[in-house]
């Protein structure tokens, strides 16, 4: 579980997440759980005018499974702690 | 583990959707609005009063459907949008009929674009 406990701690900061069908919706994120479903607060559409059914949506909740990519804060990412965290995990302590 | 490391179960962030007005965007494109009555944690969704929303362009139409069961492989995203303003102002309503008729314009258009294209790749144009 990994990704999911990293993902928790980049809970409240301003993520942009890149869709299967290539919408990309920039966001605080909320919450996510397991499958790495993803919720939301304050969204804004990147290329808005191109989908302006999405102009009345505030907050939202994104199946893990259509995620594409997660464009993240650059200093938020500590590329020490994940790869400690990696082995760590590997030897499944 | 102790009890504040317990993992919720996958879509328990659906909770505080329940009972509200959502958009729900689909794989296939369609989105649909409905108040969300139930879901799982495969986000499989039960929405009661939906409809479709069809937009083409700034004109939309809704197409009234009753209760739905959505399987969750289907769903792209849940949008809140309970006492947002929604519709949003820059789409227009129009008729089911129009909104079919400019469907059919719609994909008209996008045939003669790809017919366009494929014989500009044919004479190897940029």
């Amino acid at each position: 579980m990994l990704f999911y406990s990293y993902f928790k701690t980049l809970v409240g900061k301003e993520v942009t997440v890149e869709l299967k069908n290539d919408l990309a919706i920039a966001g605080t994120l909320h919450s996510v759980d397991q499958y790495l479903n993803i919720k939301l607060y304050n969204i804004r559409v990147i290329n808005e005018q191109l989908y302006p059914h999405m102009k009345s949506v505030r907050n939202c909740f994104i199946r893990g499974s259509v995620v594409r990519y997660l464009q993240l804060p650059p200093n938020s990412v500590d590329v020490e702690l994940l790869h400690d965290a990696t082995r760590r995990e590997a030897r499944g302590s | 583990m102790n009890l504040d490391d317990r993992v919720p179960p996958p879509g328990a962030a659906l909770v505080e959707d329940l009972d509200k007005r959502l958009l729900v965007q689909l794989r296939d494109g369609r989105k649909l609005i409905g108040t969300l009555r139930s879901f799982d944690q495969f986000a499989n969704l039960v929405l009661e009063g939906a409809v479709e929303r069809i937009v083409v362009g700034n004109l939309y139409a809704e197409d009234p459907l009753g209760l739905y069961v959505v399987r969750g492989e289907n769903v792209v995203l849940l949008g809140d949008i309970d006492g947002a303003d929604d519709p949003p102002a820059v789409l227009q309503k129009v008729s089911i009929q129009d909104i079919r008729q400019a469907q059919r314009a719609e994909k008209e258009q996008e045939k003669i674009k790809k017919s366009m294209k494929a014989r500009m790749d044919f004479l190897d144009f940029e």
